[in-house]
């Protein structure tokens, strides 16, 4: 089996057009795998499928991946010369840079024909998490993606162009949200345990205010008008 | 006449018996299951039927496919938010008296899925649960000690009087509201009518 490097230039040879990207994640189980472009990925992966030389013909796992907007804080020295004459100074100057979130599709190849054991990963990327979250399906390619893509597309809100029968999976059809984004917010139906860890008693105090607490003033994060049955005016006083 | 004096009378052959009593004591041995599972706990029901177990010592071997003919429902694993409205109505379907035990910590509470998204946090919120069985899955002896205590309780049902069982009732509701797919969760979240969430004591 030819290294990920090699299938990089395999393929920017067959396919110049393209873009095909090495993402590296190095470690001591490295993970590296090849970023494709929505518009050749379909292309790509038939010709990974079919190749005599890579045979990919088993897709193992797709899974999908949220990246949300980040902002990067890069701090660079900049040297101020000093009008007085003396000496530069060296002051750090600090730029906030809002990197855009995108969401991705992992796909995990191996081939059975030239029996390979590690996969070959490759990776999708949407232009945005909100409008723009179509990606070229792969299942006409492998069928096994079927299912998975189906499920990204329930938890993540990715379309997939070309899909054959691009349903939700997990949750029901009138469902609007994305619960595996990470900027879901579950519905209010918290309660509390008389066991909680740590997160969950925290969010039962904000929760279930003290008796004295000014009614109607709802706590941070929490939506008004959706504070629970329970009233916080008739609770039992019992040790906590 | 004492039990106590019955029990002697019943020494000697002899026995006596009230029409409640009778009437409890066959309904009690042949609870009839619905035939369903949801997830792993449905492996020890299963196991509970088979012949090391043995869940017809008990006369409850005959799982009927069709809620038509149950009498109670083993609601045995994870209740997802999508399947909880097939639940309320397949309870819905069952004829009086009927009665429903929970099995294991997902249909009671939701267990470690209790934080997630699509996972009921107990069944106890649509549908009146007699037997509350603990459990990760609850063994199969689990089960058939949840089934005795339910033999217990059909057995000290009253068919008169104050404290009559409630199918017996005319206020029992006997069909339960179907909660509908929402857009981000089930409506409503649950009956009112069956649960309130349990409050936070606080020190004021």
């Amino acid at each position: 089996m030819e290294s990920l490097e090699q299938l990089r230039d395999r393929l920017l040879t067959r396919f110049p057009a393209a873009k095909v990207e090495l993402v590296l994640n190095p470690g001591a189980s490295p993970e590296h795998s090849l970023l494709l472009e929505a518009a050749s990925a379909r292309e790509i992966a038939l010709f990974l499928r079919d190749d005599p030389f890579v045979k990919l013909d088993y897709c193992s796992n797709v899974t999908g991946l949220d990246w949300p907007d980040k902002e990067i804080i890069e701090t660079k020295k900049v040297s101020v010369p000093d009008p007085a004459g003396g000496p530069a100074k060296v002051v750090e100057e600090k730029t906030k840079r809002l990197q855009p979130g995108y969401l991705e599709a992992v796909y995990h190849l191996y081939s059975m024909a030239l029996k390979s054991t590690a996969p070959v990963i490759l990776r999708l990327r949407t232009v945005n998490r909100s409008d723009q979250v179509t990606l070229p399906s792969l299942t006409p390619v492998w069928r096994s993606a079927d299912f998975q893509e189906r499920e990204i597309y329930d938890l993540y809100g990715i379309i997939f162009e070309g899909h054959p029968d691009l349903r939700r999976l997990l949750m029901w059809d009138g469902f609007k949200d994305h619960p595996m984004r990470k900027d879901y917010v579950a519905p209010d139906d918290f309660e509390w345990e008389p066991t909680p860890h740590g997160v969950v008693h925290e969010r039962a105090k904000a929760h279930y205010p003290l008796p004295g607490d000014r009614l109607g003033q709802t706590p941070a994060g929490q939506q008004p008008g959706t504070v629970s049955p329970a009233n916080p005016t008739t609770q039992p006083e019992a040790k906590p | 006449m004492s039990d106590a004096e019955r029990e002697d009378l019943r020494r000697h052959g002899i026995l006596l018996t009230s029409l409640e009593e009778l009437y409890n004591w066959g309904r009690s041995n042949s609870i009839w299951p619905l035939q369903f599972g949801l997830a792993c706990c449905a492996i020890e029901m299963i196991a509970a039927a088979t012949a090391r177990f043995d869940i017809a010592r008990f006369g409850a071997e005959i799982f009927r496919p069709s809620p038509r003919q149950a009498d109670l429902m083993i609601v045995s694993g994870t209740v997802t938010k999508k399947m909880a409205p097939l639940v309320v109505r397949l309870w819905n379907q069952m004829p009086e008296p009927k009665y429903c035990i929970a099995m294991g910590a997902c249909a009671i509470s939701g267990g470690p899925f209790k934080q997630g998204y699509n996972v009921l946090k107990g069944i106890d919120r649509f549908i009146p649960v007699d037997i509350y069985i603990p459990g990760c899955p609850p063994r199969p002896e689990a089960l058939l000690h949840g089934l005795t205590q339910l033999q217990e309780k059909i057995k000290a049902e009253r068919l008169a009087g104050p404290d009559t069982a409630r199918h017996l009732r005319p206020e029992n509701p006997g069909e339960f509201p179907i909660p509908d797919y929402g857009a981000h969760d089930l409506q409503p979240p649950n009956n009112p009518a069956l649960f309130s969430p349990p409050s936070l004591p606080r020190k004021p």
